[in-house]
């Protein structure tokens, strides 16, 4: 980044999360920098997901703080003592955060406009025609201004992820989770819906963390890649050094899995 | 005057309120055992593949579902000379249910998957065999959380039976009421010991119903 | 038969009166029921407990006693403790907060079985907690609501035979009174019952209505405009229409 801020985007101090009697995350530490793009990869129930969803506060942690730019997100100390941070405080942060999720999640009763629409008008207080002309302009970008004014439940899969991308976007979150958001699609509409995010990634500066199978995005797109295992990062590097020169057994062993026959020729 | 409530006008009600519970509860097991019995015969037959057969049948069941239980059981009552009070209660609210209970049956039968029919198709069971060792188990399992729920609901319609005459918990009340010009112990303690009843049953039956859910 | 219709002939005012005062109590305990559903229903998913356990008692008081015992303890037993209210007025009340405890259960059902990922959405676009039950879940629940409201409202229908207990002479009370002068039990009340279920299916066009409507907003099925049509229309019919 070019300012001198070098306070982190996202911090991660100690954060226990349960569910339960399993232990998901057991005092997990790491930092994200401004305009960091970071890549969560690891077996399924590694706790990646449940990072996101520490973040947008869908789960709530049981130890430990998470500070959006320094501040306070869900938790603080107060006299030595962790406390809840009322939910109005959590509004003011959430506000920065965005999130595209795995099953799109877009309003049914609502178009695919209204979808767009209806935070920045009635969240961050734009009036509807403000928000019509941003809201058409992500459109654009997604490439469904065609799009506008059908109704959700109309669309394949890709397009509902693409409005849900620009749902998000609407925002204009300076953190940005994506949870999966190709794994419920057909392969072919991957790359659609991965090019969208492409473009986002190159034109924005919009920090982002992102929980992925898909290696070959991650390795575009990221300049970071976490490696997790039983809720710790086991292997931290640029995507150019973990896929190519994986330090730990295990990460070899999760990225052979994954990528399957191809490991040697990507690498 | 009398005092708002007297505890000695509840003491000498309670008795009468007892003797009628028996009857209440009475009516429901009958009731319930006909609606349950019925029912399925009805479900079954509305699944005949003629329509000469399930249009009427579709009919008349819609129409005994759609219409007050009160009006049917005077019509009934009045309609039907020799039979006791209580015979006619019982039959009425026994058929009144078998139309709900038909439904459950229906969404019983119509929720075991596809496969299980396949199947039975497959090993070339009889037809009579698949209902009744395939299909039929399958689906009662199913309805017995709607069972319940009906059976608290009968037991709270009981009291229309007031209507012909039986001297049920709430008639008993009435009665009570009506020649002592003092109504307010007999029905406030019918309602509680209504609450005292069905509530603990519908508690037992939503257990019931999270476990086969 | 003919002095049978002779003598329905000669009661139809009353009959109207009697419908009527049937639907008055209909649509009036409906009315009270489905806000008394709001309310206790959405109290019952409170996380403060001063709001969900007084909403809770309430339901499951109006549940477990009966609907009757209800009617009558309004009627009989109320003026005792100084409060007298008109038949009409304690049919209505009777009816509304009875199936207004059973259309809380509605209510909270449906309001959870809206999918997760909705709720989560709406945290994610930092919607306030009324906004993203207003325009995000209710409407969904909604949706869902209609066809046990549905259920709900014939069995109030049903239940407003009583009032002809509580002195009010509804569709019921005319009914016998039909028998009465006409000396025929199976005429009279196969046509009270026949009265009955046309209300009955009435509602419940409307209500089916209402909820191919509730569903083509949510971009499932068609427009009431398009079920209405299915069946060709006559031009003439349709001139009329317009």
């Amino acid at each position: 980044m070019t300012d001198r801020d070098t306070t982190p985007a996202i911090e991660f101090r100690g954060v226990v999360k349960r569910f339960g009697d399993n232990t998901v995350l057991d005092g997990l530490d790491f930092t994200v920098a401004k305009g960091d793009r970071v890549t969560l990869i690891g077996p399924s129930g590694s706790g990646k997901t449940t990072i996101l969803r520490l973040l947008m506060t869908l789960e709530e942690s049981n130890g430990g703080l998470i500070l959006i730019d320094g501040e306070p997100y869900t938790h603080e100390m107060r006299g030595g003592k962790r406390v809840a941070v009322p939910e109005k405080r959590r509004r003011q942060v959430r506000r920065r955060v965005g999130m595209v999720f795995q099953q799109f999640n877009l309003f049914p009763n609502m178009s695919v406009l209204e979808n767009i629409i209806e935070a920045p008008v009635h969240v961050l207080g734009l009036s509807t025609a403000q928000a019509v002309v941003r809201a058409e302009e992500l459109l654009e970008q997604v490439g469904l201004a065609d799009k506008r004014d059908a109704r959700c439940t109309q669309l394949s899969g890709g397009q509902q992820q693409r409005v849900a991308i620009a749902r998000a976007l609407a925002m204009d979150p300076e953190i940005l989770l994506l949870d999966e958001v190709t794994s419920a699609l057909d392969p072919e509409i991957v790359a659609d819906v991965l090019g969208v995010l492409r473009e986002v990634a190159e034109t924005t500066d919009i920090t982002m963390l992102i929980v992925t199978h898909e290696m070959q995005f991650a390795r575009d797109v990221s300049n970071r890649v976490l490696m997790f295992d039983h809720g710790r990062i086991i292997e931290e590097a640029e995507p150019e050094v973990i896929f190519t020169a994986p330090r730990e057994e295990r990460t070899q062993q999760f990225l052979s899995a994954v990528l399957g026959e191809d490991t040697a020729d990507r690498s | 005057m009398n005092d708002i409530w007297s505890w000695q006008r509840a003491a000498d009600v309670l008795p009468l309120l007892l003797e009628g519970f028996r009857i209440t509860v009475l009516a429901t097991v009958v009731g319930m055992a006909i609606a349950s019995v019925l029912g399925l015969l009805v479900a079954l037959v509305r699944r005949a593949p003629s329509r000469w057969v399930t249009l009427p049948v579709g009919f008349l069941v819609e129409f005994i579902r759609s219409t007050p239980l009160v009006v049917q059981l005077v019509f009934v009552y009045l309609l039907v000379p020799g039979l006791s009070s209580l015979t006619i209660g019982f039959l009425v609210l026994g058929v009144h249910y078998a139309t709900y209970m038909s439904e459950v049956y229906r969404a019983g039968i119509d929720a075991v998957p596809r496969g299980q029919w396949e199947a039975a198709t497959a090993l070339n069971l009889p037809r009579a065999r698949t209902w009744r060792a395939v299909v039929l188990p399958q689906a009662i399992r199913k309805t017995l959380p709607g069972l319940g729920n009906y059976a608290i609901s009968m037991f709270k319609e009981t009291p229309f039976l007031f209507a012909i005459g039986v001297v049920e918990m709430f008639t008993a009340a009435q009665q009570y009421g009506s020649s002592n010009y003092a109504y307010t112990e007999a029905i406030t303690m019918v309602g509680i010991l209504f609450l005292a009843a069905s509530y603990p049953t519908s508690v037992l039956v939503r257990r019931l119903e999270t476990r086969l859910a | 038969m003919s002095d049978n219709l002779q003598t329905l002939g000669d009661a139809l005012p009353r009959l109207g009166d009697a419908v009527l005062v049937t639907l008055q109590l209909t649509l009036g305990g409906a009315a009270l029921a489905f806000v008394l559903a709001l309310l206790l229903g959405f109290g019952s998913r409170s996380h403060r407990g001063a709001v969900r356990v007084p909403s809770r008692v309430v339901v499951e008081f109006f549940r477990g006693t009966s609907l009757i015992v209800q009617m009558f303890w309004l009627f009989y037993v109320l003026p005792v403790f100084g409060f007298r209210l008109e038949s009409l007025a304690c049919g209505v009340l009777a009816l509304g907060l009875n199936y207004g405890a059973y259309g809380a259960e509605v209510v909270r059902g449906s309001i959870n079985s809206v999918p997760a990922g909705q709720w989560e959405a709406s945290t994610a676009l930092n919607l306030g907690h009324v906004h993203r039950l207003r325009r995000v879940i209710f409407p969904q629940a909604w949706a869902l609501m209609i066809p046990m409201f549905t259920n709900l409202l014939i069995q109030l229908l049903k239940g407003s035979a009583l009032a002809t207990y509580i002195l009010l002479h509804d569709l019921n009370y005319f009914t016998e009174q039909l028998r009465r002068s006409t000396q025929d039990t199976f005429f009279s009340f196969t046509f009270g019952l026949l009265v009955y279920f046309a209300i009955a299916y009435l509602l419940t066009l409307v209500m089916n209505a209402l909820e191919v409507r509730a569903k083509n907003r949510l971009g499932a099925g068609p427009t009431l405009r398009e079920v209405l049509r299915i069946a060709p229309v006559p031009a003439t019919a349709k001139a009329g229409a317009a």
